[in-house]
Protein backbone atom coordinates (compact mmCIF):
# COMPACT_ATOMS: atom_id res chain seq x y z
CA UNK A 1 0.00 0.00 0.00
CA UNK A 2 1.07 3.21 -0.57
CA UNK A 3 1.66 6.16 1.65
CA UNK A 4 0.43 9.88 0.45
CA UNK A 5 1.14 12.08 3.10
CA UNK A 6 4.29 14.03 3.25
CA UNK A 7 7.16 11.80 4.46
CA UNK A 8 9.98 14.24 5.83
CA UNK A 9 13.06 14.59 3.54
CA UNK A 10 15.98 12.97 5.73
CA UNK A 11 19.09 15.16 6.24
CA UNK A 12 22.57 14.16 8.03
CA UNK A 13 21.39 15.73 11.14
CA UNK A 14 18.10 13.99 11.77
CA UNK A 15 19.10 10.72 9.75
CA UNK A 16 20.23 8.68 13.15
CA UNK A 17 17.06 9.64 14.52
CA UNK A 18 14.90 8.34 11.94
CA UNK A 19 16.97 5.45 11.88
CA UNK A 20 16.09 4.75 15.60
CA UNK A 21 12.77 5.45 14.92
CA UNK A 22 12.39 2.60 12.26
CA UNK A 23 14.21 0.20 15.01
CA UNK A 24 11.44 1.18 17.34
CA UNK A 25 13.86 3.52 19.07
CA UNK A 26 13.29 7.33 20.54
CA UNK A 27 17.21 8.75 20.13
CA UNK A 28 17.46 12.48 20.81
CA UNK A 29 20.52 14.48 21.14
CA UNK A 30 22.07 15.06 24.43
CA UNK A 31 24.65 17.36 25.39
CA UNK A 32 27.83 16.48 27.09
CA UNK A 33 28.92 19.95 27.99
CA UNK A 34 25.23 21.33 29.71
CA UNK A 35 23.63 17.64 29.95
CA UNK A 36 20.69 18.70 28.65
CA UNK A 37 18.98 17.12 25.40
CA UNK A 38 17.06 18.80 22.48
CA UNK A 39 14.99 18.42 19.71
CA UNK A 40 15.04 18.39 16.81
CA UNK A 41 18.46 17.15 15.71
CA UNK A 42 20.99 19.96 15.83
CA UNK A 43 25.19 19.88 15.49
CA UNK A 44 24.83 22.82 17.90
CA UNK A 45 23.66 22.45 21.48
CA UNK A 46 20.60 25.48 20.98
CA UNK A 47 21.35 25.67 25.04
CA UNK A 48 24.81 25.86 25.60
CA UNK A 49 26.08 26.22 21.59
CA UNK A 50 28.33 22.96 22.46
CA UNK A 51 29.23 21.16 19.58
CA UNK A 52 29.40 17.94 21.71
CA UNK A 53 26.63 15.94 21.17
CA UNK A 54 25.09 12.25 20.80
CA UNK A 55 22.21 10.59 20.45
CA UNK A 56 20.10 9.62 23.56
CA UNK A 57 17.70 6.93 23.59
CA UNK A 58 14.64 8.32 26.27
CA UNK A 59 11.93 6.83 28.11
CA UNK A 60 9.37 7.70 25.80
CA UNK A 61 7.13 9.04 28.35
CA UNK A 62 5.84 12.49 28.64
CA UNK A 63 2.61 15.17 28.89
CA UNK A 64 0.84 16.88 26.11
CA UNK A 65 1.58 20.70 26.33
CA UNK A 66 -0.96 21.76 23.60
CA UNK A 67 -2.86 20.26 20.99
CA UNK A 68 -5.16 20.40 18.14
CA UNK A 69 -8.02 18.28 16.76
CA UNK A 70 -7.68 18.72 13.06
CA UNK A 71 -11.44 18.75 11.40
CA UNK A 72 -10.12 19.30 8.54
CA UNK A 73 -7.29 17.33 6.87
CA UNK A 74 -4.18 18.54 6.26
CA UNK A 75 -3.56 17.57 2.38
CA UNK A 76 -5.92 14.84 0.57
CA UNK A 77 -3.96 12.11 2.09
CA UNK A 78 -5.12 13.05 5.52
CA UNK A 79 -8.58 12.66 4.36
CA UNK A 80 -9.64 9.26 6.02
CA UNK A 81 -8.12 10.30 8.98
CA UNK A 82 -9.92 13.23 10.03
CA UNK A 83 -10.72 14.21 13.29
CA UNK A 84 -7.39 13.56 14.53
CA UNK A 85 -5.00 14.83 17.00
CA UNK A 86 -1.53 16.70 16.64
CA UNK A 87 -0.23 17.54 19.25
CA UNK A 88 3.05 19.15 21.14
CA UNK A 89 4.63 16.43 23.44
CA UNK A 90 7.09 17.59 26.70
CA UNK A 91 9.28 15.00 27.06
CA UNK A 92 10.23 13.53 30.55
CA UNK A 93 13.78 14.48 29.43
CA UNK A 94 12.55 18.25 28.63
CA UNK A 95 12.55 18.57 24.91
CA UNK A 96 9.19 19.27 23.38
CA UNK A 97 8.16 17.95 19.96
CA UNK A 98 5.05 17.52 17.29
CA UNK A 99 3.38 14.31 16.91
CA UNK A 100 -0.15 12.78 16.49
CA UNK A 101 -1.92 10.96 19.92
CA UNK A 102 -3.66 8.05 18.09
CA UNK A 103 -6.79 7.58 20.29
CA UNK A 104 -10.44 6.71 19.11
CA UNK A 105 -11.84 9.62 21.00
CA UNK A 106 -10.37 12.75 20.66
CA UNK A 107 -12.20 14.73 22.80
CA UNK A 108 -9.93 12.43 25.33
CA UNK A 109 -7.06 14.55 25.10
CA UNK A 110 -6.58 17.20 27.24
CA UNK A 111 -3.22 19.28 28.08
CA UNK A 112 -1.17 17.61 30.86
CA UNK A 113 -2.51 14.37 29.87
CA UNK A 114 0.14 11.62 30.42
CA UNK A 115 1.56 9.59 26.81
CA UNK A 116 3.93 7.11 25.47
CA UNK A 117 5.60 6.73 22.80
CA UNK A 118 4.64 4.12 19.46
CA UNK A 119 6.10 3.19 16.66
CA UNK A 120 3.93 3.54 13.53
CA UNK A 121 5.99 2.75 9.88
CA UNK A 122 4.92 4.28 7.17
CA UNK A 123 7.64 3.18 4.58
CA UNK A 124 10.17 1.11 4.39
CA UNK A 125 12.59 4.03 5.33
CA UNK A 126 10.37 6.03 7.42
CA UNK A 127 8.26 4.85 11.10
CA UNK A 128 7.08 7.76 13.04
CA UNK A 129 6.99 8.34 16.68
CA UNK A 130 3.24 8.82 17.71
CA UNK A 131 2.19 9.02 21.34
CA UNK A 132 -1.07 7.26 22.90
CA UNK A 133 -2.58 8.36 25.99
CA UNK A 134 -1.40 6.21 29.41
CA UNK B 1 12.46 69.82 13.80
CA UNK B 2 14.65 68.38 15.56
CA UNK B 3 16.57 66.67 13.27
CA UNK B 4 16.16 67.19 9.16
CA UNK B 5 16.50 63.48 8.47
CA UNK B 6 14.03 62.05 10.73
CA UNK B 7 11.70 59.31 8.98
CA UNK B 8 8.52 60.16 7.57
CA UNK B 9 5.68 58.50 5.91
CA UNK B 10 4.89 60.65 3.10
CA UNK B 11 2.88 58.55 0.75
CA UNK B 12 0.70 55.36 0.43
CA UNK B 13 -2.07 53.68 -1.70
CA UNK B 14 -3.43 49.98 -2.03
CA UNK B 15 -5.71 48.38 -4.81
CA UNK B 16 -8.92 48.59 -5.26
CA UNK B 17 -10.67 45.01 -4.72
CA UNK B 18 -14.01 43.66 -5.37
CA UNK B 19 -15.40 40.67 -3.60
CA UNK B 20 -11.77 40.11 -2.38
CA UNK B 21 -10.17 39.93 -6.14
CA UNK B 22 -7.90 42.72 -7.91
CA UNK B 23 -10.55 45.24 -10.34
CA UNK B 24 -7.63 45.70 -12.15
CA UNK B 25 -6.50 42.78 -14.64
CA UNK B 26 -2.57 42.93 -14.10
CA UNK B 27 0.20 40.42 -12.76
CA UNK B 28 1.19 40.16 -9.34
CA UNK B 29 4.44 42.98 -10.41
CA UNK B 30 1.83 44.61 -12.62
CA UNK B 31 -0.19 45.53 -8.81
CA UNK B 32 3.02 46.30 -7.13
CA UNK B 33 4.01 48.99 -9.63
CA UNK B 34 0.73 50.59 -9.76
CA UNK B 35 0.57 51.25 -6.59
CA UNK B 36 3.79 52.67 -6.03
CA UNK B 37 3.12 55.03 -8.68
CA UNK B 38 0.09 55.95 -7.10
CA UNK B 39 1.87 56.42 -3.27
CA UNK B 40 4.52 58.42 -5.16
CA UNK B 41 2.08 60.35 -7.12
CA UNK B 42 0.13 61.60 -4.01
CA UNK B 43 3.48 62.69 -2.12
CA UNK B 44 4.74 64.50 -5.60
CA UNK B 45 6.97 62.31 -5.95
CA UNK B 46 7.81 59.88 -9.02
CA UNK B 47 9.44 56.52 -9.50
CA UNK B 48 13.02 58.98 -10.90
CA UNK B 49 13.01 59.89 -7.25
CA UNK B 50 12.84 56.25 -5.36
CA UNK B 51 16.52 55.31 -4.31
CA UNK B 52 15.66 52.68 -1.53
CA UNK B 53 13.82 49.92 -2.16
CA UNK B 54 11.92 47.16 0.04
CA UNK B 55 9.73 44.06 -0.48
CA UNK B 56 8.31 41.07 0.77
CA UNK B 57 6.14 38.30 -0.63
CA UNK B 58 5.11 34.90 -1.71
CA UNK B 59 5.01 35.40 -5.37
CA UNK B 60 7.57 33.60 -8.23
CA UNK B 61 8.85 31.27 -5.76
CA UNK B 62 10.21 29.56 -6.55
CA UNK B 63 11.99 31.40 -9.00
CA UNK B 64 12.64 35.26 -9.83
CA UNK B 65 10.52 35.33 -6.01
CA UNK B 66 13.95 34.32 -4.08
CA UNK B 67 15.45 37.83 -5.47
CA UNK B 68 12.37 39.47 -4.52
CA UNK B 69 13.76 43.25 -4.74
CA UNK B 70 15.83 42.14 -7.60
CA UNK B 71 12.73 40.78 -9.54
CA UNK B 72 10.26 43.94 -8.70
CA UNK B 73 13.80 46.68 -9.18
CA UNK B 74 13.69 45.67 -12.64
CA UNK B 75 9.85 45.39 -13.14
CA UNK B 76 9.78 48.99 -12.04
CA UNK B 77 13.14 50.15 -14.41
CA UNK B 78 14.65 51.34 -11.44
CA UNK B 79 18.35 50.91 -9.46
CA UNK B 80 18.14 51.43 -5.91
CA UNK B 81 21.33 51.88 -3.76
CA UNK B 82 19.21 50.68 -0.40
CA UNK B 83 17.57 47.53 -0.43
CA UNK B 84 15.60 45.37 1.38
CA UNK B 85 13.85 42.01 1.11
CA UNK B 86 13.74 41.04 5.31
CA UNK B 87 10.84 38.45 4.80
CA UNK B 88 10.02 37.59 8.40
CA UNK B 89 6.25 36.90 7.41
CA UNK B 90 3.47 39.12 7.58
CA UNK B 91 5.62 41.94 10.01
CA UNK B 92 7.85 41.98 7.22
CA UNK B 93 6.93 45.32 6.65
CA UNK B 94 7.03 46.72 10.27
CA UNK B 95 10.24 46.02 10.17
CA UNK B 96 11.20 47.55 6.96
CA UNK B 97 9.85 50.80 7.95
CA UNK B 98 12.35 50.36 10.81
CA UNK B 99 15.09 49.53 7.97
CA UNK B 100 13.76 52.59 5.97
CA UNK B 101 14.38 54.88 8.93
CA UNK B 102 17.50 53.83 9.91
CA UNK B 103 18.71 53.84 6.52
CA UNK B 104 17.35 57.50 6.03
CA UNK B 105 18.41 58.88 9.46
CA UNK B 106 22.32 57.69 8.04
CA UNK B 107 21.64 59.28 4.67
CA UNK B 108 21.86 55.86 2.77
CA UNK B 109 19.08 56.77 1.46
CA UNK B 110 16.55 59.88 0.59
CA UNK B 111 13.06 57.75 -0.74
CA UNK B 112 11.98 54.29 0.17
CA UNK B 113 9.75 52.56 -1.48
CA UNK B 114 8.02 49.57 0.23
CA UNK B 115 5.95 47.63 -1.30
CA UNK B 116 3.82 44.26 -1.20
CA UNK B 117 1.21 42.54 -3.63
CA UNK B 118 -0.26 39.20 -3.59
CA UNK B 119 -2.69 37.34 -6.37
CA UNK B 120 -3.67 34.43 -3.99
CA UNK B 121 -7.28 34.84 -4.29
CA UNK B 122 -7.19 35.25 -7.80
CA UNK B 123 -4.68 32.26 -7.88
CA UNK B 124 -6.21 30.35 -5.63
CA UNK B 125 -2.62 29.74 -4.31
CA UNK B 126 -3.56 29.34 -0.74
CA UNK B 127 -3.01 25.97 0.03
CA UNK B 128 -3.71 24.44 3.81
CA UNK B 129 -1.57 21.08 3.51
CA UNK B 130 1.93 23.56 3.92
CA UNK B 131 5.74 23.87 4.17
CA UNK B 132 7.47 21.42 2.77
CA UNK B 133 9.08 18.47 4.48
CA UNK B 134 12.43 19.30 4.96
CA UNK B 135 14.95 20.78 7.26
CA UNK B 136 13.04 21.72 10.63
CA UNK B 137 9.33 21.06 9.12
CA UNK B 138 10.19 17.18 8.27
CA UNK B 139 9.91 17.03 12.19
CA UNK B 140 6.06 18.79 11.88
CA UNK B 141 4.75 18.70 8.15
CA UNK B 142 4.23 14.70 8.48
CA UNK B 143 2.14 14.93 11.16
CA UNK B 144 -0.84 16.56 9.20
CA UNK B 145 -1.22 19.78 11.55
CA UNK B 146 -3.07 22.30 9.14
CA UNK B 147 -0.40 25.35 8.53
CA UNK B 148 -0.65 27.85 9.60
CA UNK B 149 -4.01 28.19 11.65
CA UNK B 150 -3.14 24.46 13.66
CA UNK B 151 -0.09 26.50 15.35
CA UNK B 152 -2.49 28.80 16.34
CA UNK B 153 -4.96 26.77 17.72
CA UNK B 154 -2.01 25.20 19.83
CA UNK B 155 -1.52 28.60 21.02
CA UNK B 156 -4.89 29.13 22.33
CA UNK B 157 -5.72 26.22 23.41
CA UNK B 158 -2.83 27.08 26.09
CA UNK B 159 -4.19 30.14 27.05
CA UNK B 160 -7.29 28.84 27.27
CA UNK B 161 -5.87 26.19 29.86
CA UNK B 162 -3.58 28.97 31.24
CA UNK B 163 -5.91 31.58 31.41
CA UNK B 164 -9.52 30.48 31.37
CA UNK B 165 -9.53 32.40 28.10
CA UNK B 166 -12.93 31.23 26.32
CA UNK B 167 -14.08 30.88 22.35
CA UNK B 168 -17.02 33.70 22.98
CA UNK B 169 -13.93 36.06 24.10
CA UNK B 170 -11.68 35.40 20.79
CA UNK B 171 -15.60 35.65 18.97
CA UNK B 172 -15.44 39.14 20.16
CA UNK B 173 -12.66 40.06 18.37
CA UNK B 174 -13.74 38.89 14.99
CA UNK B 175 -17.46 40.76 15.57
CA UNK B 176 -15.81 43.79 16.33
CA UNK B 177 -13.53 43.85 13.14
CA UNK B 178 -16.84 43.19 11.48
CA UNK B 179 -17.99 46.44 13.30
CA UNK B 180 -15.08 48.12 11.78
CA UNK B 181 -15.31 47.15 8.60
CA UNK B 182 -19.06 47.84 8.23
CA UNK B 183 -17.57 51.68 8.06
CA UNK B 184 -15.47 50.73 5.91
CA UNK B 185 -16.46 50.90 2.17
CA UNK B 186 -13.26 49.25 1.22
CA UNK B 187 -13.78 46.27 3.22
CA UNK B 188 -14.22 42.59 1.78
CA UNK B 189 -17.15 41.43 4.51
CA UNK B 190 -19.73 43.94 5.63
CA UNK B 191 -22.68 41.54 6.65
CA UNK B 192 -23.95 41.44 9.88
CA UNK B 193 -22.13 38.76 12.36
CA UNK B 194 -22.83 38.13 16.06
CA UNK B 195 -21.02 36.11 18.59
CA UNK B 196 -23.24 33.18 18.01
CA UNK B 197 -22.09 33.05 14.31
CA UNK B 198 -18.45 32.84 15.23
CA UNK B 199 -18.95 30.27 17.75
CA UNK B 200 -21.70 28.14 15.11
CA UNK B 201 -19.21 28.50 12.29
CA UNK B 202 -17.19 25.44 11.11
CA UNK B 203 -14.59 23.60 13.21
CA UNK B 204 -11.24 24.09 11.24
CA UNK B 205 -8.77 23.43 14.13
CA UNK B 206 -10.34 22.98 17.35
CA UNK B 207 -10.71 25.16 19.25
CA UNK B 208 -10.20 27.42 16.24
CA UNK B 209 -13.75 28.28 14.28
CA UNK B 210 -13.64 29.50 10.04
CA UNK B 211 -14.98 33.03 11.50
CA UNK B 212 -11.72 33.16 13.39
CA UNK B 213 -9.21 33.04 11.07
CA UNK B 214 -9.02 35.69 8.42
CA UNK B 215 -10.06 36.11 5.13
CA UNK B 216 -8.26 35.24 1.87
CA UNK B 217 -7.95 37.97 -0.72
CA UNK B 218 -5.48 39.79 -3.21
CA UNK B 219 -3.86 43.13 -2.75
CA UNK B 220 -1.56 45.24 -3.00
CA UNK B 221 0.07 48.16 -1.11
CA UNK B 222 2.37 50.78 -0.90
CA UNK B 223 4.08 53.55 1.36
CA UNK B 224 6.43 55.99 0.27
CA UNK B 225 8.74 57.17 3.14
CA UNK B 226 11.62 60.66 3.29
CA UNK B 227 13.32 62.55 5.72
CA UNK B 228 11.56 65.31 7.69
CA UNK B 229 13.25 68.14 5.63
CA UNK B 230 12.35 66.37 2.37
CA UNK B 231 8.70 66.07 3.44
CA UNK B 232 8.34 70.28 4.14
CA UNK B 233 7.42 70.14 0.53
CA UNK B 234 5.69 67.41 -0.67
CA UNK B 235 1.72 67.43 -1.41
CA UNK B 236 0.64 64.90 1.93
CA UNK B 237 0.44 65.43 5.39
CA UNK B 238 3.38 64.17 6.64
CA UNK B 239 2.96 60.74 9.92
CA UNK B 240 6.53 60.65 11.16
CA UNK B 241 7.87 57.43 12.62
CA UNK B 242 8.85 57.93 16.25
CA UNK B 243 9.99 54.35 17.18
CA UNK B 244 10.22 50.73 16.09
CA UNK B 245 11.79 47.38 16.85
CA UNK B 246 11.25 43.60 15.62
CA UNK B 247 12.10 40.50 16.95
CA UNK B 248 11.32 36.73 15.73
CA UNK B 249 11.88 33.45 18.06
CA UNK B 250 11.14 30.73 16.39
CA UNK B 251 9.08 29.10 12.51
CA UNK B 252 8.59 25.58 14.03
CA UNK B 253 5.79 26.17 16.25
CA UNK B 254 7.12 22.97 18.67
CA UNK B 255 10.18 25.64 18.82
CA UNK B 256 8.05 28.64 20.53
CA UNK B 257 9.50 29.67 23.82
CA UNK B 258 6.02 29.97 25.29
CA UNK B 259 2.72 29.37 23.63
CA UNK B 260 0.06 31.64 25.87
CA UNK B 261 3.26 35.02 25.43
CA UNK B 262 4.34 36.57 22.95
CA UNK B 263 8.00 37.27 23.49
CA UNK B 264 9.37 38.51 20.65
CA UNK B 265 6.32 40.64 20.29
CA UNK B 266 7.38 42.09 23.99
CA UNK B 267 10.52 42.94 22.77
CA UNK B 268 9.98 45.02 19.59
CA UNK B 269 7.24 46.98 21.45
CA UNK B 270 9.39 47.92 24.43
CA UNK B 271 11.84 49.01 22.17
CA UNK B 272 9.27 50.80 19.91
CA UNK B 273 7.71 52.76 22.46
CA UNK B 274 10.90 53.98 24.42
CA UNK B 275 12.64 54.80 21.38
CA UNK B 276 8.95 57.18 20.67
CA UNK B 277 9.40 58.21 24.33
CA UNK B 278 5.20 57.32 24.66
CA UNK B 279 3.32 55.88 26.92
CA UNK B 280 -0.03 53.06 26.39
CA UNK B 281 -2.10 55.64 27.39
CA UNK B 282 -0.71 58.21 24.72
CA UNK B 283 -1.39 55.51 22.32
CA UNK B 284 -5.10 57.02 20.34
CA UNK B 285 -5.28 54.19 17.91
CA UNK B 286 -3.90 50.57 17.53
CA UNK B 287 -3.71 48.02 14.83
CA UNK B 288 -2.44 44.83 15.41
CA UNK B 289 -1.92 41.76 12.73
CA UNK B 290 -5.00 39.46 12.94
CA UNK B 291 -4.69 36.72 11.00
CA UNK B 292 -6.53 34.68 13.49
CA UNK B 293 -8.37 36.30 16.81
CA UNK B 294 -6.19 34.60 19.24
CA UNK B 295 -3.48 36.90 17.68
CA UNK B 296 -4.87 39.57 18.93
CA UNK B 297 -5.89 38.64 22.17
CA UNK B 298 -1.87 37.54 22.56
CA UNK B 299 -0.36 40.40 21.26
CA UNK B 300 -2.72 42.84 23.14
CA UNK B 301 -1.32 41.19 26.17
CA UNK B 302 2.55 41.20 25.08
CA UNK B 303 2.19 44.93 23.76
CA UNK B 304 1.54 45.62 27.31
CA UNK B 305 -2.14 47.11 26.75
CA UNK B 306 -3.41 44.47 29.41
CA UNK B 307 -1.71 41.98 31.92
CA UNK B 308 -1.09 38.13 30.81
CA UNK B 309 -4.37 36.33 31.07
CA UNK B 310 -6.29 39.54 31.31
CA UNK B 311 -7.06 39.54 27.04
CA UNK B 312 -10.29 38.19 26.96
CA UNK B 313 -11.82 40.48 29.42
CA UNK B 314 -9.72 43.36 27.70
CA UNK B 315 -12.16 42.63 24.19
CA UNK B 316 -15.36 41.80 25.97
CA UNK B 317 -18.10 44.08 25.89
CA UNK B 318 -17.57 45.87 22.89
CA UNK B 319 -14.67 47.42 24.26
CA UNK B 320 -12.91 47.49 20.87
CA UNK B 321 -15.89 47.62 18.56
CA UNK B 322 -16.45 50.93 16.72
CA UNK B 323 -17.65 53.31 19.65
CA UNK B 324 -15.35 51.31 22.76
CA UNK B 325 -12.56 53.15 24.20
CA UNK B 326 -9.72 51.08 22.89
CA UNK B 327 -9.97 52.31 19.09
CA UNK B 328 -8.46 48.79 17.41
CA UNK B 329 -7.90 47.81 13.42
CA UNK B 330 -10.26 50.01 12.45
CA UNK B 331 -10.16 49.21 8.66
CA UNK B 332 -12.02 45.90 9.85
CA UNK B 333 -8.59 44.44 9.92
CA UNK B 334 -7.32 40.56 7.95
CA UNK B 335 -10.28 39.51 9.87
CA UNK B 336 -12.78 41.06 7.53
CA UNK B 337 -11.23 43.54 5.38
CA UNK B 338 -8.77 42.01 3.51
CA UNK B 339 -5.72 39.48 4.36
CA UNK B 340 -3.87 39.16 1.11
CA UNK B 341 -1.53 36.67 2.76
CA UNK B 342 1.01 39.62 4.35
CA UNK B 343 -1.20 41.52 6.52
CA UNK B 344 1.28 44.04 8.34
CA UNK B 345 1.26 46.55 4.80
CA UNK B 346 -2.14 47.29 5.77
CA UNK B 347 -1.79 48.03 8.95
CA UNK B 348 0.74 50.81 8.51
CA UNK B 349 -1.73 51.78 5.46
CA UNK B 350 -4.57 52.24 8.17
CA UNK B 351 -2.72 53.91 10.63
CA UNK B 352 -1.44 56.58 8.56
CA UNK B 353 -5.05 57.40 6.93
CA UNK B 354 -5.71 57.77 10.50
CA UNK B 355 -3.67 60.01 11.42
CA UNK B 356 -4.12 62.36 8.71
CA UNK B 357 -7.92 62.62 9.21
CA UNK B 358 -8.83 60.70 5.75
CA UNK B 359 -10.81 57.40 7.48
CA UNK B 360 -14.34 59.19 7.20
CA UNK B 361 -17.22 57.16 9.17
CA UNK B 362 -14.65 55.41 11.26
CA UNK B 363 -12.20 58.33 11.91
CA UNK B 364 -11.20 58.31 15.59
CA UNK B 365 -11.46 61.72 16.22
CA UNK B 366 -8.23 63.53 17.07
CA UNK B 367 -5.82 60.63 16.76
CA UNK B 368 -2.31 62.03 16.73
CA UNK B 369 -0.46 59.06 17.78
CA UNK B 370 -0.57 55.42 16.85
CA UNK B 371 0.75 51.98 17.65
CA UNK B 372 1.01 49.37 14.38
CA UNK B 373 2.19 45.91 15.27
CA UNK B 374 2.92 43.10 12.87
CA UNK B 375 3.10 39.32 13.27
CA UNK B 376 4.58 36.96 11.17
CA UNK B 377 4.75 33.32 10.55
CA UNK B 378 3.01 30.95 13.00
CA UNK B 379 3.66 33.52 15.87
CA UNK B 380 7.17 33.53 15.11
CA UNK B 381 8.15 37.45 14.86
CA UNK B 382 6.98 40.43 16.22
CA UNK B 383 7.35 44.20 14.77
CA UNK B 384 6.15 47.28 15.99
CA UNK B 385 6.31 51.18 14.68
CA UNK B 386 4.95 54.02 16.48
CA UNK B 387 3.40 56.79 14.03
CA UNK B 388 2.55 60.63 14.89
CA UNK B 389 0.93 62.96 13.03
CA UNK B 390 3.27 65.51 11.30
CA UNK B 391 6.71 66.50 11.50
CA UNK B 392 7.67 66.22 15.43
CA UNK B 393 9.71 68.46 17.12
Amino acid sequence: MSYDNPLPVIDQDSAPYWEAARQGRLDIPLCADCGKHHFYPRTVCPHCFSDKLSFDTVSGRGTVHSFTISRRPAGPGFADEVPYVVALIDLQEGPRMMSRIETDDVESVQIGSSVEVIFVRATDEVTFPYFKLT
Amino acid sequence: MKNGRDPVIVGLADSALEGGRFVKQASVLGHCALVANEALKEAGLSMKDVDGLLTAGMWGVPGPGQLNTVTLGEYLGIMPMFVDGTNIGGSAFEAHVAHAAMALREGYCEVALIVYGSDQKSLRSRTLGGRPSVLNMQHETPYGMLTPVGGYAMAARRHMHEYGTKSEHLAEIAVAARKWAQLNPAATRQDDMSIDDVMDSMMISDPLHLLDCCLVTDGAGAIVMTTAERAKDLKTTPVSVKGYGESHSHWAISEMPDLAHLLPAAKAAKRAMEMAGVKHSDIDVTQIYDSFTITVLLSLEALGFCKPGEGGAFVSDGRIAPGGEFALNTSGGGLSALHPGMFGMFLLIEATRQLRGDCGARQVKGAETALVHGTGGTLSSGATVILQKGLQA
